[in-house]
């Protein structure tokens, strides 16, 4: 009785698609996934496990991005205005369910556009997915260099690529020793990162800045994934004393190297670690964080705007609002809300809902949003934007480099125990 | 490798620290082993889940310490909860695994540390957590060498519980009763002693004392929903090494695993610290497997 049913099913499905295919009435393709005057999204993220946190930091600005968009009067397709929804599935931070929950998306709920998932790994998951089904995805939370050189046509990205996190720090401690009167190339590194695709990409980046500068790596550790001790690295940080200390390790790395940073009173005139927000380490280690430089995709101190949000600051000021239990806004967020402005902007270059014209448009895409510029490569990465460094100071993050968008200065050298010798000058 | 060696010789200050940290923070791996090596030897239950018992007091104490308690009190309040907690989970699952064999109760402790890991995630997220203890640190040898006063502390802590545990199974009457249930059980029944309850004690008091380290780790290292994997690990290396029911050789071993992660972590690189510990326990194993086989040559 069920199988009738479904074959039934099944056989008025096909009839209709074949009598709107041959008939060709609807300016849809078959099944886009457009019910009303709604263009569904779809999004497998994270909701639980491991990236649960991060995962919610994305979400929330998918979902602010797509209120305002609606707000602001939807997108206007063919003289008809549509409302955009996100349908999203819980991929457990893993991503064999991310494939999974992706396919489910695409097959069983028809959704033809795509938003990414939280992390690196969930979107290496994700994108044979896509590209197996043409179908558009603009991802703005996977930022490992390996997603970009596969040749996928299908996958955006509007957040800079991870070589490029902690690159800036290098080209800062350069900067700083040529302004102390030394060479650059006397710069000594010490690096900590973690053994995992994201920190090897930041890692390759450092080194071929440092190449670059011709810097020496005095300490080269690798990180295991769960890391809660790095007394034995920072002895050695102790013994070799290397100008420059950069560490990448997640919430993890960074929470534990400030901690027995500190509590080994160890001074390194400059500390660069990723993470440093989502690790809390002001709430954690108030003025023991003082000092720490750290990269950002996004500060809501730049100068970038967009008529949906306004300023970055304003984007600011409206998602705490909208988020009182934030306390500052997440970076993810942010790029979550730009990934949604790229979809609607493409929307309406497009002005339809074939998957085809809407990948041309994404890739033609050359905005300005308040989370800053968006052009993408043939690769599918954003080349537009910079990575921002922002010091630690009197608690607050503060954008000391690169120095064209600097709304602070360095303070230069740290000491043991955080903070330098000159207070925060405005 | 060679150059993190070097600097060991140019500058022997540092082995007094690298030795300091370990020897410290062993203690609280010795903890943690001594509860794993009293479930195993009386209840013949392996404790997969020993770690996620270490992370779940760690939890708590930060709880507790939220509400304004220091955290190094929070160990009163989280041994006590945490024993609680072990007899509901005994109740509930070890005393249904008990009677059967190996692989059962292996796979109940494994499905047990999952539950454990998922239910923290969803309560205290996935983001690592610390507790400040406020204490100070000290520094020897003109600031070449620090030791912080929280794993003095802990140190010192460890000591005395291991002395405690030592006098209760001396000379308490729940004492004797556990160490006569380890001996042999169906003698200790017959001798009237009510062994379901040596049962539920001993894994209780097993997971107080991981409650108590955990609250140790939160202060000297961090806590995260899924690090407990690595206590376990930990405290199997030190068990099988030391041996059941040898409380000084699961000490030595503890703060010798502390001070080779340390070592190893200095002159191999951080990725090796833990890695030293599983190539450890395969070395054990092996020479133990060798020790026996020459045994029994010698008994043909």
């Amino acid at each position: 009785m069920h199988k009738l049913f479904r074959r039934t099913a099944i056989a008025q499905a096909l009839a209709i698609s074949a009598f709107v295919g041959f008939g060709g009435l609807a300016t849809l393709p078959a099944h886009a996934k457009v019910e009303g005057d709604t263009i569904i999204l779809g999004s497998a993220i994270s909701i639980t496990g491991k990236y649960s946190q991060e995962g919610k930091n994305a979400r929330d600005g998918y979902d602010l991005a797509v209120k305002m968009v609606n707000e602001k009067g939807g997108v206007t397709i063919g003289g008809k205005v549509y409302k955009l929804s996100v349908k999203y599935y819980d991929d457990e931070s893993t991503p064999a369910r991310t494939a999974q929950l992706l396919e489910r998306l695409i097959n069983q709920d028809k959704v033809k556009y795509v938003l990414g998932p939280y992390s690196s790994g969930t979107t290496k998951a994700a994108a044979p997915v896509i590209e197996k089904y043409k179908i558009p995805m603009i991802e703005a939370e996977g930022a490992s260099r390996s997603l970009f050189t596969q040749g996928y046509r299908y996958m955006f990205a509007v957040l800079s690529t991870s070589e490029q996190y902690l690159a800036s720090a290098v080209a800062l401690a350069a900067e700083v020793a040529e302004k102390n009167g030394k060479k650059a190339s006397d710069v000594k590194v010490a690096m900590a990162f973690e053994n995992d695709p994201f920190s090897l990409d930041v890692r390759a980046g450092v080194l071929d800045d440092m190449k670059k500068f011709g810097m020496k790596a005095v300490i080269d550790d690798k990180l295991p994934r769960d890391l809660s001790d790095m007394t034995a690295t920072m002895t050695k940080v102790k013994a070799l004393k290397p100008d420059l200390l950069v560490v990448s390790g997640h919430t993890k790395g960074a929470t534990t190297a400030t901690r027995q940073l500190n509590e080994m009173n160890i001074g390194v005139p400059l500390v660069a670690f990723t993470h440093c927000e989502s690790a809390d380490l002001v709430g954690k280690f108030g003025k023991g964080a003082e000092g720490i430089l750290c990269p950002t995709q996004w500060a809501e101190t730049l100068s970038y705007k967009d008529p949906v949000f306004g300023s970055a600051a304003e984007y600011n000021t409206l998602f705490l609002k909208t988020h009182p239990d934030y306390k500052t806004v997440p970076y993810q967020s942010a790029q979550g809300s730009a990934a949604v402005l790229v979809w609607a902007d493409a929307f309406k270059r497009a002005q339809s809902f074939d998957t085809e014209k809407l990948r041309d448009a994404i890739a033609a895409t050359d905005m300005m949003t308040f989370y800053g510029p968006v052009k993408f490569s043939k690769a599918g990465n954003n080349i537009a934007k910079p990575m921002v460094l922002r010091q630690i100071q009197n608690g607050d993050y503060n954008v000391v480099a690169p120095s064209k968008f600097a709304s602070h200065k360095l303070d230069y050298p740290r000491h043991a125990g955080g903070g330098s010798m000159k207070q925060a000058s405005k | 490798m060679w150059s993190n060696v070097e600097i060991l010789t140019a500058a022997p200050v540092f082995i007094v620290q690298l030795l300091l940290n370990g020897v410290l923070i062993g203690a609280v791996f010795a903890l943690a082993a001594y509860g794993l090596a009293l479930v195993w030897g009386v209840t013949n239950v392996k404790n997969l889940a020993q770690g996620d018992f270490v992370m779940m007091g760690g939890y708590l104490g930060y709880t507790f310490s939220n509400f304004g308690l220091h955290p190094i009190l929070t160990i009163f309040p989280v041994a006590a909860v945490m024993f609680l907690y072990g007899w509901i989970i005994y109740k509930l699952v070890i005393n249904r695994v008990i009677q059967r064999e190996l692989f059962t109760s292996l796979l109940a402790t494994f499905g047990l540390a999952i539950v454990m890991q998922q239910g923290m995630n969803l309560i205290f997220g996935p983001e690592v957590l610390t507790a400040d203890s406020g204490f100070k640190t000290r520094t020897l040898f003109d600031g070449l060498v620090t030791v912080t006063d929280i794993r003095m502390i802990s140190f010192v802590l460890c000591g005395l519980l291991a002395l405690a545990l030592v006098l209760f199974m001396k000379r308490s009457r729940m004492g004797q009763a556990i160490r006569a249930t380890a001996q042999d059980a169906r003698a200790a029944r017959v001798m009237g002693i009510d062994t379901e309850k040596v049962y539920a004690f001993t894994f209780s008091l097993n997971s107080a004392i991981c409650g108590v380290a955990g609250v140790l780790i939160s202060m000297i290292w961090v806590l995260q929903p899924f690090y407990g994997i690595a206590y376990s690990v930990r405290a199997f290396v030190i068990v099988t090494a030391a041996g059941l029911g040898n409380l000084p050789g699961v000490i030595i071993m503890a703060l010798g695993l502390g001070s080779i992660e340390q070592f190893s972590g200095f002159i191999l690189g951080a990725q090796f610290q833990q890695a030293t510990v599983v190539c450890l326990l395969l070395i054990v194993l092996i020479w133990r497997r060798l020790l026996l086989q020459r045994h029994r040559q010698v008994l043909q």
